[in-house]
């Protein structure tokens, strides 16, 4: 057999004095790392094995186990990185597509982290969280032009009636929903997490494109449901169970490809909910068949509409791209009732890496630039703007919504709080924390007690922050930090990304 | 073009130099309105705000008036502020296109040691020509077909003041309604209305407004009342909201030009009373909605229809501290942010309805109201001109009673 | 039928077997518990010989679970013993074991229908059983599995609770 040339990303450093040999590492990892030695009483482990998702680190008893970045491998190369070399070494041997999982981790430019909040002081209050009202609650969903009114004003009564039928909206008790992860590249335990998690506080969760389980439909009054370019699990209870449709066009990791579940993940239950045979790659196909054009998309939400008697909001998922300011006009012209824009480091349980890392653009620049189109064009108020793709705290969140975003999706977050440690290797289906994987050994590890619990607490924690900042800035309300840009300043940023989002720089006044 | 880029290169103390700044308010507001349409000396309003001197710095004062046309009132009165002549000879050129002017003259002004360095002041007496045209894109949210065609005319004007004071450099349309103007500047309002000799204006409806900007010079547009169409608008406070505002009335046709969140606060109003059709009586639920934890209390009907208002204007909602008084020809409106962040003083006497900062501008001016007090947050205060056009608007007004000289 | 009473207020340690994950900390911590120094370094270095743990984790395919004594109501172990080692506490309802009364004979380890008695084979005479930790707030199996697959509760109590709510 010919050299691999390729040699291990991380290092585990054990210590002797420290280790019990008790085996919890050994029989925790999933990768074959760790081998206990009965003649020694002792434990070896292969390097070359480890992903680094730390399992074994955290659960040793005695903190005896370092997972460490193994450094100085090649001779230092700003332009020939270790990440290119490793890339080709690997190709050579298989000659197949690179796959990764989660978001683009390469080092472009994050602009939430440029970017400053208000507060407010001496010529404008700012209001106590604690000790007044503060509101966060959300609405997603076509908004009509106008509102008509019934008046009576000799009425004893309130005198006046609501006469125009407001489309029915999404309500949430914070501007935080789950993103579409589907069943299949996440484990059962982990959408059941997501779905208690989003029911118990009063949001949404997205079923992405892997169907919806039947134990989950105790959960449809908040979920909703997907419909992408593989349609796997959709008919017609599917589409009249969700709270509301969205059709998935793209996402943020893979712009312009479909979704991927590798074979290794279709387990007969997944077989089951996507109606797919068991055991077989579920490539989604890169456009809907028959979405070719923007009137075909529009042909599709008016048919969803009528599917489910113009009961519940359809929306739209796009990734963000380069002309993802006219694309998301035509989305809302089209009917849409909300368009959900998914950026350019949203992650996924598999795609092309070279995908994944050079394709699409940053949320911030996309959702400013789409807030700034709509409205120009004097239609923002039609529908709802979700924003997507690695939000990574409140601070993002109420960045997000001054930029002009309704609400967020959170997928990477939502994963993490349940355990996930970012080691890029969900496609394998050997996650150690039970969240991307199918296989049942696995599965046991993500306690959906434990799992909705988790959530919960970050949505709390968010969400109690998030209303600290609001009242620092002199805002008792969310929709009166829609938009208002006056609110944010950019730092070391330069005038042309200060242009595209739309605010000033730091030191500026109004 | 915002913020500081190229600042350097402008006139310093001209407006040009000054609409990149906001200047938030802090301020005193006073107003008066006759709900039988009597009108009634500017002396008043002007005596009422000098007492509240304290509450200003001196840089910015300014007062709306209605009824003070009479001979003109079917016809548009601008009075539009000047930096230079050259702006006041291409904005003649665009009024030359779209109006026929019936009398244009310079705004009769008093000279005082007080005020200084004011821009030309001059108003016009218009009629809007058949074929008039519209200025940038027009308003949506209306069905432009049904528009009927006092509304359209109406979006005409307002087209057109967006136009002049985003597009001519120094030229600013101050008020553009009939029967009605705003007089303003850079000094303490009672000098100001010295200055514009509002002591010889008679109207039924006066609102004042004295400025306490915290940058270190105002300027004269910048002042309060901000007017459009005949809607003016005076406030004390800050809107944290603006930014949010500014955006949702931009996707209107609304250009935030004047430097000052007010200015939003008069488009809101325009937007939502006269555009969107929502009843006067109803715009409180709107601009300082109730919580949400008073909305889940109320009965069925009521929260539908303010579940529905947050729904849609929520963008609308104004944050931040606000004591506000609008006007327009048919009535005054006050209203205070919903969580009374900034005082306001309501009182009634026979005829008349008094709205002030303060206790002590009312009493000046009427020593023993017959009913007097505080509203509460997000509670509106209204006074309504009962004329034959308004009769189908409930009279709140008690028995006509002859106006006797309880004002001087 | 006073046992039973008493033992309708027992919280027992539960499994649920489908959150088991296999990791055996609840062996380590059990063994931890019943060492001599209580630190888990020094016991597993310099103990390990002496200590047993009370708790098994059974394991086929990818099924795992904990189990241990279950304290039973009518405990066979106590009637099997002949020198009264094994103890049923009419109070607690903890079956207890007396070191010093045990013979060695191994009757109630063959006759557990849990097979949760374990030889001690160092000292040929000890059997080991779970105690239920009664010195601690929760049994240490139970606080320490990263799983919360183990349960400290009274599952009786907890129904006819159930019951009495559902009314």
């Amino acid at each position: 057999m010919a050299l691999k040339l390729n040699q291990s990303e991380f290092e585990i450093e054990r210590d002797k004095n420290k280790c019990i040999s008790c085996q919890v590492c050994v029989r925790q990892c999933s990768n074959d790392v760790h081998e206990y030695d009965s003649d020694g009483d002792t434990i070896y482990s292969d390097n070359i094995r480890c992903v680094g998702c730390h399992r074994c680190e955290n659960l040793c008893p005695t903190g005896a186990l370092k997972i460490k970045d193994r450094e100085a491998q090649f001779r230092t190369n700003y332009n020939w990185t270790k990440a290119h070399l490793r890339n080709i070494y690997k190709q050579a041997d298989s000659g197949g597509v690179l796959l990764t999982g989660m978001g683009c981790d390469k080092p472009y430019t994050v602009y939430w982290d440029h970017i400053l909040f208000n507060a407010s002081q001496v010529t404008n209050p700012s209001i106590d969280p604690l000790r007044e009202p503060m509101e966060i609650r959300t609405f997603i969903g076509r908004k009509p032009d106008s509102l008509e009114f019934e008046i009576d004003k000799g009425s004893k009564d309130t005198g006046v009636k609501l006469k125009t039928k407001i489309p029915t909206q999404l309500e949430l008790s914070t501007p935080i929903m789950f993103s579409a992860m589907s069943y299949g590249s996440i484990s059962f335990n982990a959408c059941k997490s997501l779905a208690a998690a989003a029911s118990e506080f009063g949001t949404y969760y997205n079923t992405g494109e892997g169907g919806l389980h039947r134990d989950l439909y105790k959960y449809a009054k908040n979920t909703i449901v997907q419909v992408a370019s593989g349609r796997y699990g959709v008919d017609v209870d599917y589409l009249n169970k969700g709270s509301a449709i969205e059709i998935k066009i793209g996402q943020g990791a893979k712009p312009g490809i479909g979704g991927h579940l590798p074979g290794e993940k279709v387990t007969r239950d997944i077989s089951n909910t996507r109606m797919i045979p068991e055991g077989t790659d579920a490539i989604s196909p890169a456009p809907h068949h028959d979405i070719y054009s923007i009137e075909d998309l529009a042909q599709l939400i008016y048919a969803l509409k009528e599917a489910t008697d113009w009961s519940k909001p359809i929306g739209v998922k796009v990734s963000a791209v380069h002309n993802i300011a006219p694309i998301a006009s035509g989305i809302v012209r089209a009917g849409a009732d909300f368009v959900a824009i998914d950026g350019l480091r949203g992650g996924t349980g598999a795609a092309p890496q070279t995908i994944r890392d050079n394709v699409g653009i940053p949320i911030e620049l996309a959702i400013a630039s789409v807030d700034e189109r709509l409205r120009e064009e004097g239609i923002r108020h039609k529908a709802s703007i979700i924003a997507a793709g690695s939000i990574r705290s409140s601070a993002d969140v109420v960045k997000a919504i001054a930029l002009g975003a309704d609400a967020v999706y959170i997928g990477t977050a939502a994963l993490i709080a349940m355990g996930c440690h970012l080691c890029q290797k969900c496609y394998t289906g050997k996650c150690n924390w039970g969240i991307a994987t199918q296989d049942p050994y696995l599965t046991k590890r993500l306690n959906p007690e434990i799992g909705t619990r988790r959530l919960l607490n970050l949505l709390r924690g968010w969400s109690l922050e998030i209303k600290e900042m609001l009242g620092g800035a002199g805002i008792n309300a969310i929709e009166s930090l829609k938009g208002n840009r006056e609110h944010l300043r950019g730092i070391g940023l330069n005038d042309r990304e200060l242009a595209v989002l739309g605010i000033k720089h730091a030191g500026e006044a109004w | 073009m915002n913020g500081l880029d190229g600042i350097n290169k402008i006139k310093r103390d001209t407006q040009e130099y000054f609409t990149r700044f906001r200047i938030p308010s802090g301020c005193a507001i006073f107003g008066v309105i006759n709900e039988a349409g009597e009108r009634f000396s500017g002396r008043t309003v002007m005596d009422g705000i000098s007492i509240m001197h304290e509450r200003s710095n001196g840089l910015g004062g300014g007062f709306a008036a209605y009824g003070i046309y009479p001979q003109f009132d079917n016809d548009w009165a601008f009075h539009i502020f000047y930096d230079d002549m050259e702006a006041k000879r291409q904005t003649e050129g665009e009024i030359a296109v779209n109006f026929k002017v019936l009398l244009s003259e310079e705004i009769p002004t008093r000279r005082i040691s007080q005020i200084a360095n004011p821009p030309l002041v001059y108003r016009y007496f218009l009629k809007l020509k058949n074929n008039f045209k519209m200025y940038g894109k027009s308003t949506t949210g209306s069905d432009v077909k049904r528009q009927a065609a006092e509304e359209k005319k109406e979006d005409c004007i307002v087209s057109f003041v967006m136009h002049v004071n985003r597009d001519i450099g120094g030229a600013y349309i101050i008020s553009s309604g009939k029967n009605m103007g705003i007089f303003k500047g850079v000094g303490f309002p009672e000098d100001i209305g010295q200055f514009f000799r509002l002591d010889e204006y008679e109207g039924y409806l006066w609102t004042s407004h004295g400025r306490f900007p915290t940058n270190s010079v105002g300027w004269w547009g910048g002042a309060h009342p901000f007017g459009l169409l005949d809607w003016s608008v005076v406030h004390n406070g800050e809107i944290s909201s603006y930014g949010t505002n500014k955006r949702f009335v931009s996707g209107f046709g609304y250009e935030c030009t004047l430097s000052t969140d007010t200015e939003v606060i008069t488009y809101l109003l325009d937007l939502i009373v006269r555009k969107q059709k929502i009843d006067i009586e109803m715009v409180h639920l709107i601009l300082a909605s109730p919580l949400w934890e008073e909305i889940e209390r109320m009965p069925d009907d009521k929260r539908e229809v303010l579940k529905a208002l947050r729904i849609l204007y929520g963008s609308a909602l104004i944050n931040g501290p606000f004591s506000i008084i609008a006007g327009n020809s048919n009535f005054m409106y006050a209203l205070n942010d919903r969580i009374k962040l900034r005082p306001l003083v309501a009182a009634r006497k026979d005829k008349y309805l008094f709205i002030s900062s303060e206790e002590a501008p009312i009493r000046k001016v009427c020593p023993s109201p017959d009913s007097l007090w505080h509203p509460d947050g997000g509670e509106p205060v209204m006074g309504v001109i009962n004329k034959k056009e308004s009769s189908n608007r409930k009279n709140k007004s008690k028995n006509l009673v002859k106006m006797d000289n309880l004002i001087r | 039928m006073l046992e039973r009473r008493g033992d309708l207020r027992m919280k027992k340690i539960y499994i649920q077997e489908e959150y088991c994950i296999g990791c055996r900390l609840c062996e380590i911590y059990c063994q931890v518990k019943h060492s001599k120094s209580k630190k888990i370094i020094k016991a597993f270095k310099e103990e390990i010989i002496d200590i047993l743990p009370r708790v098994l984790v059974e394991e086929i395919g990818y099924n795992s679970f904990a189990i241990q004594c279950r304290h039973c109501t009518d405990a066979p172990c106590v009637e099997a013993c002949i020198s009264g080692a094994m103890q049923k506490n009419k109070n607690t309802g903890v079956v207890t074991f007396d070191e010093d009364k045990c013979v060695g004979c191994w009757s109630c380890i063959m006759v557990c229908p849990y097979g949760v008695i374990r030889r001690d084979l160092s000292s040929k005479k000890i059997a080991s059983k779970c105690d239920l930790c009664v010195d601690e707030d929760i049994p240490v199996c139970v606080k320490n599995c990263p799983n919360e697959a183990l349960k400290f509760m009274d599952k009786d109590t907890d129904e006819k609770n159930r019951m009495r709510n559902k009314k």
